[in-house]
């Protein structure tokens, strides 16, 4: 594994000019700093001011809050800061009944979800890995395509489909199969349609990828030594596809405990999920510190399946090589 | 292998495609609806996409989502291509984990915390909501998006072209331009695609991070759906899934042509 710019091996780098080998030196670390440097500016430092402000207080002001730990009365200003401390936003959060049931319900509709939209993908990601290889290609195409199609869009279509006099209902009506029109619109059941819908890609492109691995000769060796067709499918393919399966589930649990724009505009007003709760909060009552906090408690419900996730890609990109 | 796939595999792959393709379906067939009501089919029209060109508001939001996707999407791709090298190239520096911790978790982070985080962020150093916090945002979003899909190719890179052409002399910088670059092409021109359409799609980040005067395609849509549902929308929806629709394939399409003129350009260097 020699590095590409790093021109330290190989007896033909010796010959090169000093200079060469400098600026070589001097472009590999710009290979590493420069992205390094933007995440470290944009996405881990905003994380530590998330849990500053979330120590500070409303303020009817702009910015809405009391400043808290910064420089402006010096370094002893900064230390003297920690007295300041307020824990009031996180005492707030547990005292109201309101945040713990969004949190817990968000958590509960986010796992239910990644089953459900487990239960459908795994099917369709079989089906996929089975079929003959010429149109394999097509099929990972179609199952890609939605990606670049809007994901607000996409949840949009749902509201006409779900409405009381959606198509949904105007199709089972004429079908005769119902008299009443369904309530779907509104409730968690629009939710957890709306989740499965828009999350059901990342779960069969995982999937799709360890069972198209997989060697189906040992299927086949099940069945002549008289497995029936269930067990073989919990003893041998389940158990081969389980990093796509795992690898599924986190990148559907992590974002829809989160989700915001499925709960808004298909769970209505009665819903409670904690990412209305932080937009409402940020935008209707413009408490910034209190979505701070929600926030915080928010990223340490989630610190556990996020790094099982980094984990999981960390290994795959093993296996690649 | 092909008796294998039963008929219960072909049920499911189609019935699979019938949901996520159905509501798409249904979006487009009703932006053609003459009838106000987007559920009841009253004949063919196109009037919503002329009230459409008609709609300031939704035009200059489209103007400023182009725009924000365009550059945040040139940024994120050099960006994300670099990050992508890092992780394939140097396994180890001072902090690695960090850095690919900070690849990863973007990809799945709930897009409130993200939004909320570098809202608060543009605030502490003074910087004015608008169309400038937005493309930063979006840089920073699809910028791991793309390394995600540059790495996947760079894994299964042949890497003795690259050891072949420095022991010819080249200069690294030479060969990562001369070899490297051209075979990694095809997964930056998808990474770019990505980012451009996630860009495009966002809502959430760029209600935070957004200002006025910067309201974006998705915002405007978004505030419009909550009033009610109209074929306009539709309409505009409908618009935005050609745009990409069109894009993908002139895509696909060049990948191919590349990918069939590299074969080509193989078989004569073996015929030598």
């Amino acid at each position: 594994m020699s590095n590409i710019a790093i021109t330290d091996a190989g007896p033909s780098t010796a010959a090169k000019p000093l200079l060469t080998r400098l600026g070589a030196g001097f472009v590999s670390r710009l290979v590493i700093i420069v992205p390094y440097l933007w995440l470290l500016f944009f996405f881990f430092i905003p994380f530590i001011i998330v849990f500053k402000i979330s120590l500070s207080q409303s303020a009817i002001a702009m910015p809405p809050y009391t400043p808290v730990l910064d420089f402006t009365d010096g370094i002893s200003g900064f230390f003297a800061g920690f007295r300041d401390l307020n824990f009031d936003n996180y005492v707030w959060l547990t005292q109201d009944a309101l945040y713990f049931k969004a949190y817990v319900t968000s958590v509960i509709i986010a796992a239910v979800s990644t089953i459900l939209t487990l239960l459908v993908g795994f099917p369709i990601a079989y089906g996929m890995a089975r079929a003959p290889a010429t149109i394999r290609p097509t099929l990972l195409m179609l199952v890609i395509l939605p990606f670049w199609t809007s994901f607000l869009i996409r949840v949009y279509a749902w509201i006409g489909i779900l409405k009381p006099e959606g198509l949904l209902n105007q199709l089972l009506l004429s079908l005769h199969v119902i008299n009443q029109p369904l309530i779907i619109l509104n409730t968690y059941t629009a939710i957890f349609i709306g989740i499965v819908y828009s999350y059901l890609p990342f779960m069969v492109l995982p999937l799709y990828s360890s069972l198209e691995k997989m060697d189906y000769s040992l299927i086949e060796a099940a069945k002549d030594l008289g497995c029936p067709p269930t067990s073989a499918f919990w003893k041998i393919t389940f158990p081969l596809s389980l990093p796509g399966v795992i690898a599924g589930c986190l990148l559907v649990f992590i974002p829809a405990v989160g989700e915001f724009v499925i709960p808004d505009l298909l769970g209505g007003s009665q819903t409670l999920m904690i990412g209305k709760t932080l937009w409402n909060e940020f935008f209707a009552n413009r408490d910034w510190p209190v979505s701070s906090a929600v926030a915080v408690i928010l990223l340490l419900l989630l610190i556990v399946p996020i790094m099982l996730f980094q984990q999981a890609q960390a290994r795959a990109q093993e296996q690649d090589k | 292998m092909n008796a294998t796939w039963s008929r219960f595999n072909v049920t499911s792959v189609v019935l699979g495609f019938a949901f996520l393709y159905l509501p798409i379906v249904l979006l487009i067939v009703f932006s053609f609806n003459e009838s106000k009501l987007v559920t009841v089919w009253g004949g063919f029209s196109t009037k919503w996409y002329v009230s459409l060109f008609h709609n300031q508001g939704l035009m200059d939001a489209t103007w400023v989502t182009a725009r924000v996707g365009v550059i945040s999407a040139t940024v994120a791709t050099v960006l994300g291509t670099l990050a992508a090298l890092t992780l394939t190239r140097y396994t180890r520096f001072r902090g690695r984990i960090l850095f690919s911790g900070m690849v990863f978790a973007p990809l799945v982070m709930p897009e409130v915390i993200t939004g909320l985080s570098l809202l608060l962020l543009f605030v502490a150093v003074g910087l004015d909501r608008g169309f400038v916090t937005v493309t930063l945002a979006h840089i920073t979003l699809t910028m791991c998006f793309v390394a995600v899909v540059v790495q996947s190719r760079l894994v299964s890179f042949d890497r003795s072209l690259e050891e072949a052409a420095m022991d010819l002399g080249a200069t690294p910088v030479k060969t990562f331009f001369q070899i490297t670059l051209p075979v990694i092409m095809p997964a930056i021109v998808s990474g770019w695609m990505l980012a451009f359409t996630l860009s495009l799609d966002d809502l959430v980040i760029a209600s935070f991070t957004s200002g006025p005067g910067a309201t974006t395609l998705p915002m405007k849509i978004y505030s419009q759906v909550r009033l009610g549902v109209t074929p306009e929308i539709n309409a505009a929806c409908t618009i935005l899934i050609a745009v990409v629709a069109v894009g993908v394939v002139i895509a696909s399409v060049a990948n191919k042509r590349r990918e069939v003129q590299r074969q080509l350009d193989e078989q004569a260097a073996q015929r030598g």
